[in-house]
């Protein structure tokens, strides 16, 4: 039999208020086991810890219920305070008599009686409590960070600043990411390459960095401190140590007509390319669906003009086996496709374009060498009409549109407009938007010189109609504040398409074990408190991919993963929660109902042999549970139909004696 | 009938919510008929949920609308004002002796040409 | 293959073209046409107010018989068409609407949305097969520039009549590409012709059409194609001045039994 002291808290008034905390400890006094009851103005004061440590030493405490606040705030507090009594920390059991009673009763009886009845669940709980010790597992002290755009470069820059090694991997020929297409950024009208490349050089020439790219992340396994991790490499058909990217075969290769997507497609490259000027690596990679040699055998151009020697066409995937010991998701995001938008016309007209095409036409490094020439015939516009929102805030058609608000389309279409009216003050700018959202620093300010310095035609409606005829098109689209339908003759129309996760973070949420929303978007722990922490443990989120994000939220947002991984990296060993699921293998009929269950992939099976009663052995296949990986969250305990599974600290003996005493 | 009551029966036989609006006027954007209305399809739905229906009611607006759904293909909330003005034109000429249109009316417009098709569309528009 | 067929009041009258060609045109593909019996007029337009019931019973009574016969239910009318198919989702998804309708089916027993229903172009694309439809064609009508004209009622609402993507549809540029002939993409090809509003206002009528052709024009058609008798009728009154013919008459044409039925 436990000696159990019970120390009912009054939290000020929060608690004593509506909650009669003496009658409380009187009625707790009487419970099994409770061999002390008391109360007192603030538990967790020092000198209400005094009083629990006291206790313990003078009436041989061996378990303690505190009746306070949610667990969530001080169940830590008690329990270092049992910890310094000499007691098993998992021995104290906290009665939530403040936001579950005090804070939703107006009435004193009433809050009383559910306070004791609490009370009584917590004794009837801790009666059963057994001592824990939490586990302890090395850390792999080097970081994965997956995509490798501003979200994680930046992440991987400071993890590697911190003195930890880091692999990027990223799944295009360079990284760079979305940034390295963008012209310039909203609010300060910086040029995007002059402020990426030089932290893509820092990436290259940082020696606890090391770029995978043309790769992606082919398995993990493993748990937070030890990820085992496979990464596939795909074959560029180039020695990637050896190639100078001196771009002589770039030059040379006569298959020159295959759409650019680094241009999205405006312009073509070559079949053995570079992306653009500053890659990182700088290296060729051959397109094997272009390449002539590849496909039938017959060029070999490239090879011949490479100096270094640096081609090589039998190259095949390679595989990387690594282990890590957190991993970091920075997989981005994409505009939506614009096919379910036509009464825009994008398919319709090249001179109706996505806003990101915009960044590239007027880039100095696009195709058109930053002058704003219209995609079909090279003239420059006079009259530009941008479309805000086009896929966001629709909730009509779950295959068209998104729900939520992309976010970042304002600001980018106000330095749109901006540049448009700057550089060629004689065109016509008219930016058709639902609501203009600009909080940010110097965000508003930036919209409102759109408008008052800079001349741009802010229209309050939308865009209904564009209708190609002859080199116009013709936009039919309303003014709600002037109470009228417009048509404006266009020469370039610009749709502001709503944003999504890259189509890559669903199968990797699998492999990770990491939870999304359903908008693809994956989710954190906390939506406040711990926006950069995956719920599952050694994964971190950084950038888009955990919702929209303009640049300075994800450098932001990476520096604050990379923060939480250096945390994580600190740590020789790492100290796990005991309250995980474990598997009574004799009563295991190895269904696999738990392991389909498993959010976290902790369970295994393992064939195990086991003696019968005719002395004879039999091998069966049981559940094993992995502690360091359980969250110890019970849905296997729920699933499993022999009653096997159970989790230490919430055993179901423990919950059923906690609803007997409710029920009593 | 009172407005409240008015304002629940249209948006029970239309099916339409007008609280999904976002405000944005795409539909009126979008709307073929738009310069020959007085009420815009945007102005339909708020209308009608703020209760301000009685001018609807008597607008020409009601016969305009030429059911060509664009609205309610293109709203990005899936508002569907074009079922809206149809139970705001229904509410005006289910009413005896608001028929807008009478079989004499057909004469007038009656073509060589005229396919059966528009004369019992007009009639299942404009009378009842 | 035989299936049941909705010509609708038009077909038998001012658009007698269309239903011909379209008897034709699908003998000639091994289709055969069933006609509903006694079939109703449609009523012209969905009327969306879900108490309107009385007015949709003739659809549904089609609805009925093709599927007690478990053929599909084939229109060609664009109108009747969506009539019918709106009629059929409603009665899928609306109980209340569909509790009405059953009482009135009295003793016949009741339906609830089990009938298909097609336009004539999904019944040549998805059960013909546009390439089976292809190799019939003895009359390829080459270099001809053929515009599309979808107007308002094939296509929406989408959800509803799940034919094409609403905004940029494609099934009668195969339809035409099929007949060997060239199609003409322009964006007021989903747009409405003015509809029955012709008779309220026939300036409005005159603007919509107006800018159908125009617009098609700019884009280099020759000819304008539509499967809805109001939609021609608006875009000839109006002064069209390229042909508006019925895609039954160009399908007649290219399967070389056009001529077989103007004899008649």
């Amino acid at each position: 039999m436990q000696r159990v002291g019970v120390f009912v808290c009054w939290c000020g008034s929060n608690i004593a208020g509506t909650v009669d905390v003496q009658a409380v400890s009187d009625a707790l006094k009487n419970e099994p086991g409770v061999v002390f009851s008391t109360n007192y103005q603030y538990m967790c004061s020092q000198a209400g810890q005094d009083m629990i440590k006291d206790a313990v030493k003078e009436h041989n405490l061996t378990g303690i219920v505190v009746c306070s606040c949610s667990p969530r705030m001080h169940e830590a507090t008690f329990r270092k305070t049992a910890a310094a009594a000499g007691l098993n920390p998992y021995m104290v059991e906290i009665a939530n008599i403040r936001e579950q009673c005090s804070w939703v009763h107006k009435d004193i009886q009433t809050g009383t009686e559910k306070a004791i009845i609490l009370g009584k669940a917590a004794v009837a709980k801790v009666n059963l409590n057994t001592p824990l010790t939490p586990g302890e597992s090395p850390v792999t002290k080097r970081a994965l960070v997956i995509g490798g755009g501003i979200a994680g470069i930046q992440t991987a820059l400071d993890i590697a600043d911190a003195g930890f090694p880091v692999d990027i991997v990223e799944k295009k020929p360079t990284i760079g990411g979305k940034m390295a297409q963008l012209d310039k950024t909203f609010p300060t009208l910086d040029c995007a390459a002059c402020i990426l490349t030089p932290k893509m050089v820092d990436v290259a020439q940082n020696e606890n960095i090391r770029i995978f790219s043309y790769s992606e992340v082919s398995e993990i396994k493993g748990f937070v401190g030890n990820f085992d991790v496979t990464i596939k490499k795909n074959a560029r058909y180039v020695k990637e140590d050896i190639c100078t990217g001196c771009g002589a075969c770039v030059e040379k290769c006569p298959m020159k007509k295959v759409p650019n997507e680094f241009n999205l497609g405006m312009d073509n490259r070559s079949a053995i390319y570079i992306p653009f000027a500053q890659a990182v690596p700088k290296v060729a990679t051959i397109d094997p669906s272009a390449c002539n040699m590849l496909k039938n055998g017959k060029c070999g151009l490239c090879s011949k003009v490479c100096a270094a020697g640096a081609i090589d066409y039998t190259q095949k995937d390679e595989y990387i086996q690594e282990k890590y010991g957190a991993i970091v998701v920075a997989t981005g995001f994409n505009p939506i496709s614009m096919d379910k938008f036509d009464e825009f016309a994008y398919n319709q007209s090249k001179d109706v374009i996505t806003s990101l095409e915009f960044e590239r036409l007027t880039n100095a490094a696009g195709p058109t060498a930053g002058h704003l020439e219209r995609p079909s015939d090279g003239k420059s516009p006079k009259t530009i009409v941008f479309v805000q929102c086009v896929g966001s805030r629709c909730d009509a058609c779950a295959e068209k549109g998104k729900e939520y608000c992309s976010k970042i389309c304002c600001m980018y279409t106000a330095k749109h407009a901006m540049l448009v009216r700057d550089k060629y003050p004689d065109t016509d700018v008219y930016v058709f938007y639902i609501d203009v959202r600009t909080p940010g620093k110097n965000f508003d300010e930036f919209y409102r010189r759109a408008v008052e310095e800079y001349g741009v035609k802010y229209v309050k409606g939308m865009v209904g109609k564009v209708t190609p005829e002859g080199d116009k098109l013709k936009v039919q689209a309303s003014d709600l504040i002037e109470n009228k339908q417009l048509h404006i003759d266009a020469d370039l129309v610009v749709l502001a398409a709503a944003i999504e996760p890259d189509k890559s973070a669903r199968p990797l949420a699998t492999m990770l074990t990491a939870s999304m929303d359903t908008n693809d978007f994956f989710t954190e722990a906390h939506p406040k408190l711990r926006p950069v922490e995956s719920p599952t443990a050694g994964v971190f989120l950084s950038g888009a991919c955990q919702g929209p994000k303009d640049i300075p939220e994800t450098v932001s947002q990476a520096g604050a993963a990379a923060s939480k991984v250096i945390g994580l990296l600190a740590k020789d060993k790492l100290t796990g929660n005991p309250c995980v699921a474990h598997s009574n293998e004799l009563m295991c009929n190895g269904c696999s109902s738990c392991e389909r269950v498993c959010p976290y992939g902790a369970i295994t099976y393992e064939d195990k042999e086991f003696r019968m009663p005719d002395r004879t052995t039999k091998i069966r296949r049981v559940a094993v549970v992995n502690p360091a990986v359980c969250q110890g969250c019970g849905a296997c305990t729920v699933a499993c139909p022999s009653g096997a599974m159970d989790l230490n600290g919430f055993a179901s003996n423990q919950i059923m004696a906690e609803v007997d005493a409710i029920c009593k | 009938m009172n407005n409240k009551y008015l304002r629940e029966e249209l948006i029970r036989e239309s099916g339409v919510n007008p609280k999904k609006c976002m405000k944005c006027g795409k539909c009126s954007a979008t709307c073929p008929a738009y310069d020959e209305m007085e009420y815009h399809p945007h102005q339909f739905v708020s209308m009608v949920e703020s209760g301000d229906i009685q001018p609807l009611l008597q607008s020409e607006s009601l016969y305009k609308c030429l059911s060509c759904f664009a609205c309610i293909e293109r709203c990005p909330r899936g508002v569907e004002p074009a079922k809206l003005v149809e139970a705001v034109r229904l509410a005006a000429i289910r009413k005896q002796g608001e028929n807008r249109m009478t079989a004499n009316d057909v004469a007038e417009f009656l073509d060589e040409d005229v396919p059966q098709q528009l004369i019992v569309s007009a009639f299942r528009k404009y009378s009842k | 293959m035989k299936v049941s067929y909705f010509p609708g009041c038009t077909l038998k009258n001012k658009a007698k073209d269309l239903d011909l060609y379209a008897y034709k045109s699908a003998e000639a593909l091994g289709v055969t046409l069933e006609e509903i019996e006694n079939w109703q007029c449609c009523g012209g337009v969905f009327t969306t107010a879900r108490d309107e019931v009385a007015t949709k019973l003739s659809s549904v009574r089609a609805l009925k018989e093709a599927f007690s016969k478990e053929q599909p239910l084939v229109t060609v009318c664009s109108a009747c068409h969506n009539v019918i198919k709106q009629t059929n989702h409603a009665v899928q998804n609306d109980k209340e609407f569909s509790d009405k309708v059953n009482r009135y089916m009295g003793e016949d027993g009741g339906y609830f949305g089990e009938a298909e229903v097609y336009h004539y172009l999904e019944m040549l694309r998805d059960l013909v097969g546009f390439d089976a439809l292809k190799e019939k064609v003895v009359n390829p009508l080459k270099g001809k520039k053929i515009a599309a004209y979808y107007g308002c009622l094939l296509l929406r609402p989408g959800s509803v009549m799940k034919m094409d993507d609403p905004e940029n549809p494609s099934i009668m540029e195969d339809f035409i590409k099929a007949l060997g002939a060239q199609p003409v993409v322009y964006a007021k090809r989903n747009e409405c012709c003015g509809g029955y509003v012709s008779v309220e206002s026939p300036d409005l009528a005159k603007k919509s059409s107006n800018q159908v052709v125009q617009n098609a024009k700019m884009q280099g058609a020759e000819m304008i194609i539509t499967a809805c008798p109001l939609c021609k009728y608006n875009l000839l009154k109006n002064g069209a001045d390229i042909p508006v013919v019925y895609f039954t008459e160009l399908l007649a044409e290219a399967l070389g039994v056009k001529e077989d039925t103007d004899e008649q």
